[in-house]
Formats: structure tokens, C-alpha cells, sequence
């Protein structure tokens, strides 16, 4: 029987004691116990990596998973800005309350507040360790780490390496995790995508993956599974995410009961590269930090046809200047990034295609100069310059706001495990700590903080229960059913003698997923979402085309599930924005504002987590709500006026 | 601005490791110049597939230009002829209508050809496995500002770990050695104060590993013009440097600084 109690297991006690009273209370495994258990990881990004190696030193056999040529691609490698952590060194008033008060805040109040403060407390040991392994964060002069404000914080906590932090942090983990293959503790299967996760008597016991080289699909059993897998922003199809990212390991492991919650709670960054026509293949996002000296306007006239230089002051509405005096231009990323969407609804959008806003630059050239902008900004105006060929110097750039980040995902509980015993889901592939809303440079800091010092803790706790137990067979009828629904699915895709692309299909499900299910949401909406999803899935099935074979590599083969995968995925986010009956964070309903178009949220009733249940059909899950309740903070209403 | 241009590719196409390759001649008309080269050859692949053949196998993931997925060799160069461009950052304004474009794999031993554009560049990790790692367990570490470190220190070892492991240096050198690769990994640690305990045995067991599977360095220095990175051949004198005194140490005694 399932178990859908989701019992979050808080354990008791002040919030500065609950970790540490935990830690003594959960059960060790001796040395020489710990050889005996297997444990297969899932993922090799920040939390991926980080937890593998970990849990190599500590003596476990571990098995590790990815998809990509090397551990070192996954999409952490792309994260540019920095990582979070209450130091204080800059003395100016920080601390791991301040820290947690900030996250829960930030996540507008829909987060579990015993997990937050956890990562808090570990965010500082997450610095030490990186330093240790040789990440060269950016440094003063007198040799000690530099940090910066970033987001909006009125603290300086942000540690970073130049804009590709998310690198240097992956390249450290990475190498930790090479040093645990070298010495025979990690045994890492590269090119291998996991496509079932086994579940025997109730409890989460293996995988099964396929090899993308050789198309050969194999079973592999342990004590526990860890999935490391990452987000869903590839849904909207164009998003900041790289080419593969997927949902297709947490999908398929709610599909075999994990709770999957939250689906709704999407980010969206307000300063991207408009999208062009409809082969662009992915969106680049520009540094918020631009905002900080550009100015955001759009033509007051619906058919300026001028270049932006021939457009007077007086003929340019700088919208979020007169909207929001206080902040300007500063606003949240989600009120930058819904007063975008307002105005290019509204048909004055610029460029070509009418899909973007002015983050103009002249007034700053102007006062500052050419060579002071050059070097706040010029890495990232080169990088504009590269994809659109227009000169930022000369014209204002044109930006919109893209996907780059999902805090909803599988619903774990304090111990990171999900409601399947056995089953541990770290990094952006689980709900837990960010709420509505995720800030930023605290993606970074919390998959280390589950990989590093969290999950080495609680998945200790679980295996020492199983001690002397073996393994699962992989001869066990579970395993065997697995296998053959992979091969029945590969089979069925490449006997469909469709007309259109795999590719052709992502993109019109994007469309419909980012029209309905984006930066704001409405009744009619997600309902039809919900009638339009599964009409084009029903196509999807029927009109897909893929040529090759199953026995070598075959790229379209290996998307035809992840995007079978997504229409699945898609409906329960609609569904579930349509149950949440209030605005929180990344999920805005329009029917739930403040007169000033502000996020209302209703706590009365939405105080909760929603998980939901797999049921057979995504339209028909069934929700299960885990309260959240508030010892420690009071929910307030933001504003920025 | 946008404009539509056509032009010619000849694609090395290659069904598998052990069966013969050829290049493949495609027109690729209507192509706007805003696409960028990956995304070129997506809409390649989607008009192959309305004809019924098998679309072109290349490799990309984050297409930014940091995850170091992609890598062709465009018209003789590694990641085509923009300086400082990763194949996925290059985009079609820089051809003219009627160019014909020459695409070829990674093109060493040590690579060896998977699918079409796709190879296989296991040997980087195998590198970074003998001894690419400072050795520190979760939890031992010190606090972190115990060990200052010059400002211009960590911006060096920045330098070398900008590295994005594409394989490009090792494309582009007449030898297809790996010593731009191999030396920005070593001297990323070998830099930092933290990775001075390993030193001499990381700069020894890497060059060793390294020279299993490459050619030898002859001082081309094309790595260093096709790298995406920009990454220095500096890195490779310093590396050489650990290395040789690595080879005259007394490695039972702590006497070879």
C-alpha cells in the first residue's frame, strides 16, 4: 500500500536545535557496514555529484547515472551569478536566521520552515568545502573571499566566481566525484539515461537504464535510490535550460507512487533574450544585475514603426518607473517580469516580432561613460551582441522573460526521502526548500547543502534499518516488468508512422504550457490548458515520426519520451494552478491581487504543500496536502510601492 | 538585420564506430542569418525527416557556450572561425548566401567517432580521474577565509579552470595532443595554495595518463587559438615544469621543493 500520510517528520525541538537533535538521533552504520550497502544515484549536477561522492567517502558502494558524455555537463554548469551563505563576513549584519528569514520570505511563505533553517546552517560548511576543493571564487586583494548583494538582499552573502559560479562549483563536485571513481567507490555509468525506477514490496530498490550508445537496457538494483535529476523548465520548451533537461526521472517515479508537489510553482526570469522564430532552440539569460543601470520602456504608440533612437521621451512609456516609483526598475523578478507580459499583450512590444521590451542603456552611457559600462556589463553585452548581432552600446537591448527555474518537484519529507520508502530526491528535483518563489544564488547553495551535508545524514538513518538485508534481485519480476515496458515503449514509438517531429510537438505543447501555465494565470486559462494538452498529446501519439533504430544512438528516440513525459507533466501543473486559488511566488492567478496587481495570497486556506497523487490520468490526480504550519515566523503581504 | 541565405553543407556522415563514413552533401536554402549554427542544423535535420532519412547526429546541451557538449570542425576549424565561440554560440551571420560549409567530427584517435558529428572523449575523464582533484572529504574542510589567497593567484587558476572540456585543443593540433587541456586542469589546482600537497604527483600522474591516449605537444599552439576560452599555452610551460621537477624528486621524502 502506498503511503500518502506524508508525514514530513520535523523532528522536535527550537529551530536552532532541530538539526543537530536530529543528527544524534538518527541511527549510524558502522564502517564496515556501509561497504555492504548499494546505493544508486541518479544525476551528476551539483546535488547529484556532490551526494555520490559523499556518500563514496563514507564507504557506501555507490552506483552513479547520467545522460550526458560526462559527469561535468550537467546543466549546474550554466548557473552564472553565485551562491548564498550567512558568513557574515562583510559584517553587516547577517546571519543563518537572517538567511532562513529571507528564503522563507522570498518563497512567499510556502515552505516548510524546520527545512529552510537546516539550510541555513549548513550553507556556510557548503563555502569551506568548495574553497577546500579548489573552487576559485573571487577574491580582494588582501587574499580573502569577496561577496556581493545579489537579488535584491540588503546583505552581502553572495560568494561567486566571476558570472560562471554554477561551473566552478560543478567542476569541484565533479572532481570529487572522480576522485570516488578512481578509487573504486563510485562505479559511473556516462551516456546511460534512467527510464523506470523498480519499486519492490513497497520500497524504491533500482532502476532501469538505457544505454544511449548501444540502446541495451539494463537493471540495476541497491538499498535505496537517490534521484538527482533537476527541473522541468524544458516543458515551455524554449526556457534557460540546457537541450536535454527533463522531467522524465521524477515523472516516472510518480507514475510508480511518489508524491509529486507543488507542479504549479514555476520561476520566471525576467531579463532573457527574446525568443525569435520558431527554430530557436533555447533562451539565454542576461544578468539581472542589468537592471541595476537600465531603464525598461516600451513606445506609448501600438504602431511605432521608428527605431528606438527616433523615438521622443515624451512618445516612451517607462513603465515600471511610473508603476513603482520606489523601486523603478528594481522591482521583484516576478513584477518586472508580469508588467512585460502586460504591455506586449497589449501589442506594444518591440523588435520584429513585437516579443520584447527596451533595457535601455543610453541614459547610463551618458552619464558614466562608454568604458565604465564596458566594464560592469561588457561580458554580457558581447554575449547580446553575439545572438542578436545588434550593438547594446548603440541600441537599447530588447529583452522578455524566460523559464529558468522549477521549485516544485517530488515531495520529500525533513529526511529528503519521498512518501516511496528508499526513494531520496535531492537539488531542484525535489520541492522542498524554496516554496513559490526561489531567490537567487539559493539553487546552488541547496543542492550542494542535500548532496554535501544533508542527505550523507539521512539516508545513514534509513540503511541502518535494512542492516544485513541483500539486495533486491534484478532477476525479480519487478525488474523484468520495467525492462519490458522500455522495450514495449521504444518499440511502439519507432513502428509510429507519423509525419512530424518530435521537436514539431515540444514546441506546440511549449506554446500552450507558456500561454496558459506561464508568468500569469486565469481560470479559463488552465482549463484550456487542460482541454488543449491532451488533444495535442492524443495527436503527439498518433503523428510521431522518428526514423533509426533502438540498438544504437538515436537522439529522436531518446526525446520521444521526454516529451511524452511532459504532456503527462503539463496537465498536472495546470491542474494544479487551477486548485491553488490564490497568487503566491512564481504562481500569479489573476483573479487573486492586491488592488495594486501585487500577489494575494490566501493563507487561510493555501497555507499547504499540494502533492499529488498519481492516479492513472493527470487530469484526475488526486491532491494530498501537507500543512504547513508557522512557529517561528509570521506570513506577511508583500509590497513595492 | 535578418536575411535568408543558402548554402551548401558537406556533412560527414557515419552510421557507426566500425562501419566506413562520407561526406553527405545537403543544400540548406532559406536559412535566416539570426539562427545560430546548431540551430542551422536542427532545421537540417527536421527537413531530412519529411524526406524519410535519418536525421544528422551531433551532440549540444546548454547551448551558451559553458557545458562543453558540442564541437564540430567548420570548414577546417575547431568551432568554426569566430575566436573565443564555442559551435554552439556561432551563429549563421557570419556565412554568406552561397557558402558551402565543410562539417566534420572531432577529427584524433583518441576520439574516436560514435555517429555522424558525435564522438567519444572519455579519455578527458579518465585524465581528471588520475589526479584532477584536490583530496578532501565532505566535512574536513577549514574555514574558508583561514587561507588567503592573492588575489591575482585565484584569478589565474580562474583562468586555467575556465575550461570547458569541448576537446576543441586536441581537434586542432596537428598531433591531436590533450596538453592545453590536461595543463589548464593541473594548473588550476597547482596555482592554488590549497592544491600544493598533491602537486608534483597530480602534474605526474595527469601528463601520464594524458600521454596513454594523445599525441605529444610540439609547440603548435592551435590549441590555444581554437580554444572557446581563450585558455593560455603559459599553463603548458608551467605544466612542464611540474612535471620535470615531479621526475626528480625523491618521492619517500618531503626534500623536492
Amino acid at each position: 500500500m502506498l503511503n500518502f500520510e506524508l508525514n514530513p517528520n520535523i523532528p522536535t525541538g527550537d529551530l536552532e536545535e532541530k538539526w543537530q537533535n536530529h543528527k544524534f538521533a538518527s541511527q549510524l552504520v558502522s564502517p564496515n557496514n556501509k561497504r555492504q550497502f548499494e546505493v544508486i544515484v541518479v544525476g551528476t549536477g551539483l546535488a547529484g555529484a556532490s551526494a555520490a561522492a559523499s556518500l563514496g567517502e563514507l564507504g557506501y558502494k555507490v552506483k552513479s547515472f547520467t545522460y550526458n558524455d560526462s559527469a561535468r555537463r550537467a546543466h549546474s554548469i550554466a548557473a552564472q551569478g553565485g551562491i548564498n551563505a550567512s558568513k557574515n563576513y562583510k559584517n553587516d549584519g547577517d546571519s543563518t536566521y537572517r538567511l532562513f528569514y529571507d528564503t522563507i520570505k522570498g518563497g512567499d511563505y510556502r515552505s516548510r520552515e524546520a527545512n529552510v533553517y537546516r539550510l541555513a546552517e549548513v550553507s556556510t560548511s557548503i563555502i569551506d568545502q568548495c574553497v577546500a576543493q579548489g573552487v576559485p571564487f573571487a577574491r580582494e586583494y588582501g587574499g580573502l573571499l569577496d561577496n556581493r548583494s545579489f537579488g535584491g538582499a540588503q546583505v552581502s552573502r553572495t560568494f561567486y566566481a566571476r558570472g560562471q559560479t554554477g561551473q566552478q562549483l560543478l567542476l569541484g563536485a565533479y572532481s570529487a566525484l572522480m576522485r570516488q571513481v578512481a578509487a573504486k567507490n563510485v562505479e559511473l555509468h556516462t551516456r546511460s539515461e534512467m527510464l523506470e525506477l523498480v519499486v519492490h514490496d513497497g520500497r524504491a530498490v533500482g532502476v532501469v537504464v538505457r544505454d544511449l550508445l548501444t540502446g541495451q537496457v539494463s537493471s540495476h538494483s541497491a538499498h535505496c535510490v537517490v534521484l538527482a535529476t533537476g527541473g522541468y523548465g524544458n516543458v515551455y520548451y524554449l526556457s534557460t535550460n540546457a537541450m536535454m533537461c527533463n522531467a522524465s526521472a521524477i515523472w516516472r517515479a510518480h507514475k510508480k507512487g511518489a508524491a509529486f508537489a507543488n507542479p504549479c510553482y514555476t520561476q520566471i526570469h525576467p531579463t532573457c533574450i527574446p525568443a525569435g522564430e520558431d527554430f530557436q532552440s533555447k533562451l539565454t539569460l542576461m544578468s539581472e544585475s542589468l537592471r541595476n543601470d537600465g531603464r525598461v520602456w516600451v513606445p506609448r504608440d501600438f504602431d511605432e514603426a521608428r527605431s528606438p533612437a527616433d523615438i521622443p521621451e515624451d512618445e516612451r512609456d517607462y513603465y515600471l518607473e511610473t508603476k513603482y516609483p520606489a523601486f523603478g526598475n528594481l522591482v521583484p523578478r516576478d513584477v518586472a517580469s508580469r508588467n512585460a507580459k502586460t504591455v506586449v499583450d497589449q501589442g506594444r512590444g518591440v523588435g520584429s516580432l513585437k516579443n520584447g521590451v527596451y533595457l535601455d542603456f543610453s541614459d547610463a552611457l551618458g552619464r558614466d561613460g562608454e568604458d565604465t559600462i564596458r566594464g560592469k556589463y561588457g561580458n554580457l553585452f558581447d554575449i547580446y551582441q553575439r545572438i542578436t548581432g545588434e550593438d547594446p552600446y548603440k541600441h537599447p537591448m530588447r529583452i522578455y522573460p524566460a523559464t529558468h527555474y522549477t521549485m516544485g518537484g517530488l515531495w520529500v519529507d525533513y529526511n529528503l526521502m519521498s512518501n516511496l520508502p528508499g526513494l531520496f530526491v535531492v537539488g531542484e528535483a525535489n520541492f522542498s526548500d524554496h516554496g513559490a518563489n526561489r531567490l537567487g544564488a539559493s539553487a546552488l547553495m541547496q543542492g550542494l547543502a542535500d548532496g554535501y551535508f544533508i542527505l550523507p545524514y539521512t539516508l545513514g538513518n534509513y540503511l541502518s534499518n535494512h542492516l544485513g538485508e541483500a539486495k533486491v534481485s534484478d532477476r525479480e519480476p519487478a525488474f523484468k516488468q520495467a525492462e519490458s515496458k522500455v522495450d514495449s515503449g521504444t518499440k511502439r514509438y519507432l513502428s509510429n508512422m507519423g509525419t512530424k517531429s518530435i521537436d514539431h510537438f515540444h514546441r506546440e505543447l511549449g506554446k500552450i504550457v507558456w500561454d496558459y501555465i506561464g508568468m500569469s494565470r486565469n481560470r479559463a486559462g488552465l482549463e484550456r490548458a487542460l482541454s488543449d494538452i491532451p488533444a495535442l498529446a492524443h495527436e503527439f501519439q498518433k503523428d510521431m515520426k522518428i526514423l533509426g533504430s533502438a540498438d544504437g544512438l538515436n537522439q529522436s528516440l531518446e526525446k520521444a519520451g521526454r516529451v511524452a513525459d511532459f504532456f503527462e507533466l503539463a496537465q498536472l501543473m495546470a491542474k494544479d494552478a487551477l486548485e491553488r486559488e490564490e497568487s503566491c511566488g512564481g504562481h500569479f492567478r489573476e483573479e487573486h491581487q492586491t488592488p495594486e496587481g501585487e500577489a494575494l495570497r490566501h493563507d487561510d486556506d493555501f497555507s499547504f504543500a499540494s502533492a499529488w497523487e498519481w492516479t492513472g490520468d493527470p487530469k484526475k490526480a488526486k491532491l494530498h496536502k501537507e500543512d504547513l504550519n508557522f512557529e517561528f515566523v509570521t506570513p506577511t503581504q508583500r509590497s513595492y510601492k | 538585420m535578418e536575411e535568408k541565405i543558402n548554402v551548401t553543407l558537406k556533412v560527414w556522415r557515419q552510421t557507426s564506430p566500425n562501419e566506413p563514413g562520407f561526406f553527405e552533401i545537403i543544400e540548406a536554402n532559406d536559412i535566416s542569418t539570426d539562427a545560430s549554427f546548431l540551430e542551422m542544423l536542427d532545421v537540417v535535420n527536421e527537413r531530412l525527416l519529411d524526406i524519410d532519412r535519418e536525421p544528422i547526429a551531433f551532440e549540444s546541451d546548454c547551448r551558451e557556450g559553458i557545458c562543453g557538449t558540442c564541437g564540430l570542425m567548420i570548414n577546417g576549424q575547431a568551432h568554426g572561425p569566430e575566436k573565443a565561440t564555442a559551435t554552439c554560440q556561432l551563429h549563421m551571420r557570419t556565412f554568406k548566401n552561397g557558402d558551402n560549409i565543410i562539417i566534420e567530427p572531432w577529427r584524433a584517435d583518441a576520439f574516436p567517432i560514435i555517429k555522424d558529428l558525435v564522438v567519444d572523449r572519455s579519455p578527458f575523464d579518465e585524465i581528471i580521474e588520475s589526479g584532477g582533484y584536490i583530496s578532501v572529504n565532505s566535512g574536513a574542510a577549514a574555514e574558508a577565509n583561514q587561507i588567503p589567497v592573492p588575489k591575482e593567484v585565484a584569478d589565474t587558476a580562474f583562468d586555467a579552470a575556465a575550461c570547458i572540456g569541448c576537446g576543441a585543443c586536441v581537434a586542432a593540433c596537428p598531433n591531436s595532443a590533450a596538453q592545453l587541456f590536461t595543463a589548464a586542469k593541473i594548473q588550476h589546482l597547482n596555482l592554488l595554495p590549497q592544491g600544493q600537497a598533491e602537486r608534483y604527483n597530480r602534474a605526474e600522474s595527469m601528463i601520464e595518463k594524458m600521454e596513454e591516449f594523445f599525441g605529444t605537444c610540439t609547440n603548435h599552439g592551435e590549441c590555444e587559438s581554437a580554444c572557446p576560452k581563450e585558455i593560455s599555452i603559459d599553463f603548458i610551460a608551467w605544466t612542464n615544469r611540474d612535471f620535470i621537477k615531479s621526475k626528480l624528486r625523491n618521492p619517500k621524502k618531503a626534500n623536492y621543493k
